[in-house]
């Protein structure tokens, strides 16, 4: 055996780009199959544009539109009508790893790490070799610009093809991206369809326009003129903060004393509570940040955990609210019974979020099967990997046979019921970056599971009520059904006319009637519902398709496995990558 | 049974289904009265010998949960009224039947209409005879020195007809025996519990040697056997002697329901009763006497036992009888008839009978 030398081993180390990195390892951002890399582009397009008209507040419009280009290739255009983004700006959004606005701040976006779309660029350059399109317009007196932007892997930089002025007829302000791919256009629960219109549901002051590759356009038109409130930014909390990003807050701080630095740089530290802090820490409140090391700060931090700090404030998140939730389940669904509810702000690692639940219970739906589960973080749906999901667990964990379902030990529940559950934070701790599971934190699953709880009693109650009504009405018809006979038998032995009987019977109804009451009524009313929605996404599956998702879904799920088994060491949901 | 008598329940029937039809005029929730028919509601009167009904009933008020059963008394009140006036009469089983016509209102199984007509029975205090039902089970068999004095069915002329006269065979006692009369010189009636035995003592005419009367009883005896020998031994004075298994079914159901009677027919014990019978065997002592062949006592049989000493009326007035079953659960085994057999088929005839008949002091009351 020939040894080799360390020098010569060096020559083949050498640094790695974040683009080269997810070449390689796409499927961490959700292109692994063709079918997914579809909904996942298009998701991460609608996302920002979403994030966009928000934030620039402006009520959103978007088209989204799918061409099939050839068997196994698709063209999706995404456009909106937000701000638009200035030409400098632009290559470095769409064709920049990591670069974005979200990533340094904590506000309920949906967006966060500036990873999505040009990543979306990136898999429609692997696997057509085309460069995608974007134009973009900020004004209507502005004239718009368009480029042709690929990836350079290598260095993780913009590659511009085409950079040209062009008129944008009859667009005041917006942005537009064409990106070829490789895809695969399948309808069902993990489908486009599906997504657009979860999205649109848990949206309700967005119009949709959506044209899949069948050519057939459908329009979700906004149910409400209300923007959400906008999301405020808030800084950190000193409880969510750990000890490599204070020591990199001391360096870069423009305070000049410790007291000043905990009261600027975190939210909800006055003067009292620094001066706490320092005590805690044995540190003097006059100490120049930057003069602290590696082991006064970790004193600092230590010093932080023993101190009590008020939580977070939680104005900054702006939950759906669960009237609208439930509005939206009622389109979906037509059920008997529907109830929402809306957790108060609760905190995990210093960071604020706010759980919503909505359920709907009988009327059309399947009464045997596994319930339905709708999954959405910061108004965004999740489709894939809802095993992985904390809102899964907790829905496991949760005892729904006192409320009405079937369920075997920790497992989903069964019966006629789906459940909607919306969590809403500055920063939603995903287990990946394909971002399609929440993270297993404690204090997210005890809120969901409270929320569960409490639309839970409600359906207890209405079950019982049900089945109540149900034995009511059983009861009733028994009594009809004999009181005849008791009036024949009479006339048999005492003998008397068809006119005395019916008179005997209408007293008998009288009687026992009276013994019981007025009987209660329950009807299924829900004008908002819409089968028109409803059957969006519901179509069946190719079996074919079937088939092969099943084994494309055990792929995923080893690589999931892999990845949780790296994230466990490393603290799930912590997602700082490089 | 007299014309007179019959009228009085059709009348009886009325008034009820009248009172009734007043309080559902009056818009008041109607109720039917019938006295309970269970041990609990029965003691036993010493003097006369039989359990008598005691004052509990139970009223069955109209409601959605009873209208079922309601319904179902009242047709069957019909059906009985008819029966009567038409002079004609069902079986039980017949009676389910017909409650088949009855649409929603019909017995799914004969059981239901079984107790629904035992109810209507006892709300009348009257033998089911008389409201027009008939039992389809057999009386039982008798043999020996006894002449039967019946009617020829279709010309009411007198028969007679002579118990020792049926061979190997016997005569079968009447679902009715109230128009029957008897002639005999026999010193005793002897009850028998099994066919099996009955068919040995008859094979060897063992009447002939013991001068009595042989009657198979077939497990607990039905209301027509009781009658047929309370009438028996009343009308021509003789002794009856009952000779059963020696376990707790033996003691508490057939010559307890034999002697004085049931809980379930409380209301017409006093006209099927036996007061006068004697257990002869087999007891408990004869178990140990006799060195008799034994079957460990079942949980039911020890619960049986419990039970007895604790619930029957009837043991709880006589000591012996406590005393004997409290023994069989000690000794935790029971005996059979056959089991006699041990010291040659017919030990029984030779030795056994004849001894136990001699000495009284061996007998339970």
């Amino acid at each position: 055996m020939i040894q080799k030398s360390a020098e010569e081993l060096a020559k083949k180390q050498r640094e790695i780009s974040i683009a080269e990195f997810f070449e390689k390892n796409r499927h961490l951002l959700g292109f692994d199959n063709p079918r997914r890399s579809l909904l996942t582009a298009i998701k991460e397009a609608v996302d920002n544009a979403l994030d966009a008209c928000e934030e620039a507040r402006i009520l959103p419009e978007i088209n989204v539109e799918i061409i099939q280009l050839g068997e196994t290739r698709f063209r999706v255009i995404i456009e909106d009508n937000g701000p638009g983004i200035i030409k400098k700006q632009l290559p470095n959004i769409f064709a920049k790893l990591l670069y974005g606005s979200k990533f340094h701040k904590l506000s309920a976006t949906r967006g966060q790490q500036g990873i999505g779309i040009s990543a979306a660029v990136l898999y429609g350059q692997l696997t057509t070799g085309k460069p995608a399109t974007i134009i973009s317009k900020t004004g209507p007196d502005k004239t718009a610009h368009e480029f042709k932007l690929k990836i350079d892997t290598q260095n993780n930089k913009p590659q511009i093809l085409g950079d040209e002025e062009k008129e944008w007829e009859g667009k005041d302000h917006g942005t537009k991206i064409e990106i070829d791919m490789e895809a695969n256009y399948i309808k069902g629960r993990q489908s486009v369809d599906e997504y657009i219109k979860e999205t649109a549901i848990v949206n309700p002051h967005c119009t949709i326009i959506y044209t899949n590759p069948e050519a057939n356009q459908i329009i979700f038109p906004r149910a409400t003129e209300e923007l959400p409130p906008e999301p405020k930014e808030i800084k950190p909390h000193p409880y969510g903060v750990e000890l490599g990003v204070l020591i990199k807050m001391l360096e870069t701080t423009s305070a000049t004393t410790l007291q000043q630095f905990l009261i600027t740089e975190f939210v909800r530290v006055g003067a009292g509570t620094a001066k706490d802090i320092c005590e805690n820490s044995a540190l003097l409140p006059k100490t120049k940040p930057k003069q602290l090391g590696r082991e006064m700060a970790e004193k600092l931090y230590k010093g932080i955990q023993k101190t009590k700090i008020i939580a977070p404030p939680t104005d900054c998140i702006s939950p759906i609210g669960d009237e609208l939730l439930e509005k939206g389940l009622r389109k979906e669904i037509n059920a008997e019974f529907y109830c929402s509810i809306t957790r108060p702000a609760s905190v995990y690692r210093g960071n604020p979020f706010v759980i919503e639940a909505a359920l709907a219970y009988g009327g059309e739906q399947e009464k045997e099967s596994t319930i339905r589960i709708l999954r959405f973080a910061n108004r965004v749906p999740l489709l894939y990997q809802q095993g992985a999901c904390a809102i899964t667990n907790a829905i496991q964990n949760t005892s729904w046979k006192s409320y009405g379902l079937q369920q075997s030990k920790t497992s989903l529940p069964s019966g006629p019921c789906t459940i909607i559950i919306h969590m809403s934070s500055v920063w939603v701790p995903f287990t990946s970056e394909s971002k399609e599971a929440l993270a297993h934190y404690p204090e997210i699953i005890k809120e969901i599971k409270l929320a569960l709880q409490e639309c839970g009693r409600k359906l207890a109650s209405y079950v019982n009520k049900r089945k109540r009504i149900g034995e009511e009405a059983k009861k009733r018809s028994y009594i009809e059904k004999y009181i005849p006979h008791v009036a024949e038998a009479l006339k048999e032995i005492i003998g008397f006319d068809e006119i005395e009987k019916k008179k005997i019977e209408d007293n008998l109804c009288e009687i026992l009637e009276h013994t019981r009451g007025e009987l209660e009524e329950i009807s299924v009313d829900n004008p908002d519902y819409d089968p028109e929605l409803a059957k969006i996404g519901q179509e069946e599956e190719d079996d074919e398709y079937q088939d092969e998702e099943k084994k494309e879904d055990k792929y995923i799920n080893d690589a999931e496995e892999k990845e949780e088994s790296n994230s466990k060491k490393k603290k799930p949901g912590q997602q700082t990558l490089i | 049974m007299a014309k007179k008598k019959e009228n009085n329940v059709v009348l009886n029937l009325k008034n009820i289904a009248q009172g009734i039809y007043n309080k559902i005029k009056l818009q008041k929730q109607p109720q039917l009265e019938m006295p309970i028919r269970a041990l609990s509601n029965v003691s036993y009167d010493e003097r006369e010998g039989y359990f008598k009904i005691l004052e509990k009933f139970k009223l069955r008020t109209l409601t959605a949960s009873t209208i079922k059963t309601f319904a179902q008394t009242l047709k069957m009140m019909g059906l009985s009224k008819n029966l009567i006036e038409t002079n004609d009469i069902a079986t039980k089983r017949e009676a389910y039947y017909v409650s088949k016509n009855w649409g929603d209102a019909r017995f799914k199984e004969q059981p239901e209409s079984d107790t629904v007509m035992d109810d209507v029975e006892a709300m009348m205090m009257v033998n089911r005879e008389q409201i027009g039902f008939i039992p389809e089970e057999k009386g039982g068999d008798v043999a020996g020195k006894l002449i039967v004095i019946d009617k020829d069915q279709d010309t009411g002329k007198e028969i007679k007809i002579d118990c020792t006269k049926f061979g190997s065979g016997a005569y079968s006692v009447p679902s009715s025996v109230e128009e029957l009369k008897f002639d005999t010189n026999a010193k005793f009636i002897l009850a028998i519990e099994t066919a099996g035995m009955f068919q040995r003592l008859v094979k060897h005419n063992y009447w002939k040697s013991a001068n009595c009367i042989l009657i198979s009883m077939g497990g607990v005896p039905t209301r027509a056997c009781r009658r047929f020998i309370r009438k028996l031994a009343d009308e021509c004075k003789l002794p009856v002697y009952v000779f059963t298994d020696g376990d707790p079914y033996g003691f508490g159901s057939i010559y307890r329901t034999l002697k004085v009677g049931s809980g379930n027919a409380a209301h017409i014990n006093e006209f099927f009763c036996v007061p006068q019978a004697q257990f002869i065997g087999i007891t408990p002592q004869d178990i140990v006497d006799y060195k008799l062949p034994t079957h460990p006592l079942k949980e039911v049989d020890l619960k049986k036992i419990k039970d007895l000493i604790k619930n029957d009326p009837f043991i709880q007035h006589h000591k012996p009888w406590q005393k004997a079953l409290q023994e069989m659960a000690k000794m935790k085994v029971r005996a059979e008839q056959q089991a006699l057999a041990k010291h040659g088929l017919n030990f029984v005839i030779s030795d056994y009978l004849p001894d136990k008949l001699k000495n009284n002091k061996t007998w339970l009351p």
